[in-house]
């Protein structure tokens, strides 16, 4: 059960209600809002214990690399992975799947070699290989949508080939919501000798994970999305991969020894953490993990899924609405279009409302074209949302239909 | 702010019922503008006979304001040259920014975007037809005439 005061939690709801315009925040998906606890949390820690890690023989500098690298430890509990040293801070889920692309793809892909992504991946997760394909040569493949917005795990079959090298696909999407089934999809990817990726930036903040049951070889994460501060996530990679792999940038702390021509590096995590980390944002996002461990994150996960397919069934019921998400396995993300408002005035029309939502492309362009749309409008749920925040939804977009309603050419007024 | 500053009678008529709405088949001028943070994508072709602008045609999908806005600006811009266009352009910008002014005499319907300065994240829906028309403009002011007039 979710306790029904979460909102408290969160200082900016009781701010903008004091300012006489509440805010109902559905755009989580984007990033979620801070719990006073994080907030907290890197006050005390620029108050208190701010020192460089790593580098300082001094206690304050001893305190803060103890509190980074607890911070470690809590993310490695946290998606159980097997040791905090298999999990390397970075900005975010892009800088880690960047991590991927570069320290692991340039130096193991080869002309001809294929990646396996998917219709549903974010920017995020094609970019980085489209990079690698222009140094490369490799080729992309996709796996397939099917009508209820989840993917066809036949076609990934399909594309496998002697010359996959990896399937990367995301967990969940950041735009229809659906949950892929990734634990069988890296099965699949194994058997054929493919290592596998998991973007996780839309399920580490909305359900338990686990990457050893999944068996992924790499998990990436952003910690801004489940209420921890921006400008730090996290990668997980399976350790002996992580120790063959190259390094991503060179600098500070990544290093054993340097020498005027030559260097060799530091062992994993670190070798691929150069120059002085977020570590205000390591700890704060440790404080966001103690929050939602404290709430459990299976109850985050139930009540989210609750809530959307209520929040799926109100909107389902405005004339003209589309709405992208699978019957069965939707989160807390509800996509949708209405006939005749496009979604950047369907935003303005809620802005006005005090409802935050997100229209656009939401990084997934070739998705869009998937989907036969220019873009979508996102209402994206979580803990501290409620039936109440889809009644103001549902109520202006009812508006918005209204104000958008077909009517016959004006006599020109010049 | 009110919402019926944004989305006014002229502003719904013209997005509901856009006029110029198509390509020109042989352009002198045309260019494509993108709004990345939208997806809007509108493309904006121009036909140029003797120094002025003979006609102007939109195409593309974006939202009211990005579509109303174009209607209404290739409506503006024909029998204008292309320096009296980009002088409307400017003044456009100024407006939407909020500037101060009587815009209503040379920016006709345009004026029922005005309101659009009030909602600062929607003023790039409101410029996106405008620079890309002013991004159809060759940089060289020789270019901007009209060659066929030159051969007569």
């Amino acid at each position: 059960m979710m306790r029904n005061d979460i909102k408290k939690d969160f200082p900016i709801f009781a701010k903008w209600e004091s300012m006489g315009k509440p805010l109902i925040y559905l755009d989580s998906a984007a990033t979620t809002q801070k719990p006073q606890h994080v907030i907290s949390t890197l006050d005390e820690y620029y108050s208190k214990f701010n020192a460089n890690v790593h580098r300082g023989n001094y206690e304050l500098s001893q305190l803060a690399t103890d509190m980074y690298e607890e911070a470690r430890t809590k993310v490695a509990h946290f998606i159980n992975a097997p040791k905090p040293e298999s999990i390397i801070f970075t900005r975010n889920a892009t800088e880690s799947l960047n991590l991927i692309a570069y320290a692991w793809g340039l130096n193991n892909l080869h002309k001809g070699d294929e990646i396996i992504l998917s219709e549903m991946e974010h920017h995020s997760n094609l970019v980085p290989w489209h990079i690698i394909s222009r140094h490369t040569g490799i080729v992309l493949k996709f796996i397939k949508l099917n009508s209820d917005f989840q993917l066809d795990l036949e076609s990934l079959k399909q594309n496998l080939s002697p010359r996959t090298k990896a399937v990367s696909v995301v967990h969940v999407s950041n735009v229809l919501g659906t949950i892929n089934p990734v634990k069988e999809i890296v099965r699949i990817a194994h058997e054929a000798g493919a290592i596998a990726i998991i973007d996780g930036a839309q399920s580490a903040p909305h359900m338990p994970v686990d990457v050893q049951d999944i068996g992924c070889d790499f998990y990436a994460f952003s910690g801004h999305k489940m209420c921890g501060p921006t400008g730090i996530g996290g990668l997980y990679g399976r350790y002996e991969l992580l120790e063959e792999m190259e390094p991503f940038l060179g600098g500070g702390e990544m290093i054993n020894e340097v020498f005027p021509t030559t260097s060799n590096y530091a062992k994993p995590p670190y070798k691929f953490e150069a120059g002085t980390p977020d570590i205000a944002g390591a700890i704060g996002l440790k404080a966001a993990i103690e929050y939602l461990e404290k709430i459990g994150m299976q109850n985050v996960e139930d009540y989210e899924i609750e809530l959307g397919n209520h929040a799926a069934k109100r909107l389902g019921s405005i004339e003209g609405i589309h709405i992208f998400r699978p019957r069965t396995t939707g989160t807390g993300v509800v996509s949708f279009t209405i006939d005749n408002v496009h979604p950047h005035d369907i935003s303005t029309i809620l802005d006005s409302a005090g409802v935050a939502i997100r229209a656009g492309h939401h990084c997934a362009q070739p998705l869009m074209r998937k989907l036969q749309v220019q873009s979508t409008a996102r209402a994206s749920f979580y803990i501290y949302n409620d039936e109440s925040d889809v009644e103001v939804l549902a109520g202006a977009l009812e508006k918005a239909a209204a104000i958008f309603k077909p009517r016959k050419k004006a006599d020109v007024v010049k | 702010m009110s919402l019926n500053d944004l989305f006014t009678e002229i502003i719904l008529d013209h997005y509901q019922h856009p006029h110029n709405h198509g390509v020109i088949g042989k352009p002198t001028f045309s260019s494509r503008g993108f709004n990345e943070s939208c997806g809007d994508d509108i493309q904006v072709s121009l036909l140029l006979q003797n120094g002025v602008i003979a006609d102007a045609k939109f195409s593309g999908a974006g939202c009211s304001i990005s579509q109303a806005s174009a209607s209404i600006m290739t409506d503006l811009v024909k029998g204008k040259s292309v320096d009296e266009a980009k002088k409307l352009a400017e003044k456009f910008y100024e407006m939407v920014k909020g500037n101060e002014g009587d815009f209503g005499e040379e920016l006709g319907d345009a004026v029922a975007l005005q309101g659009v300065s009030k909602f600062p994240v929607r003023v790039k829906c409101a410029t996106l037809a405008w620079h890309t028309l002013e991004e159809s403009f060759p940089k060289d002011p020789d270019l901007r005439r009209d060659k066929s007039a030159d051969k007569k």
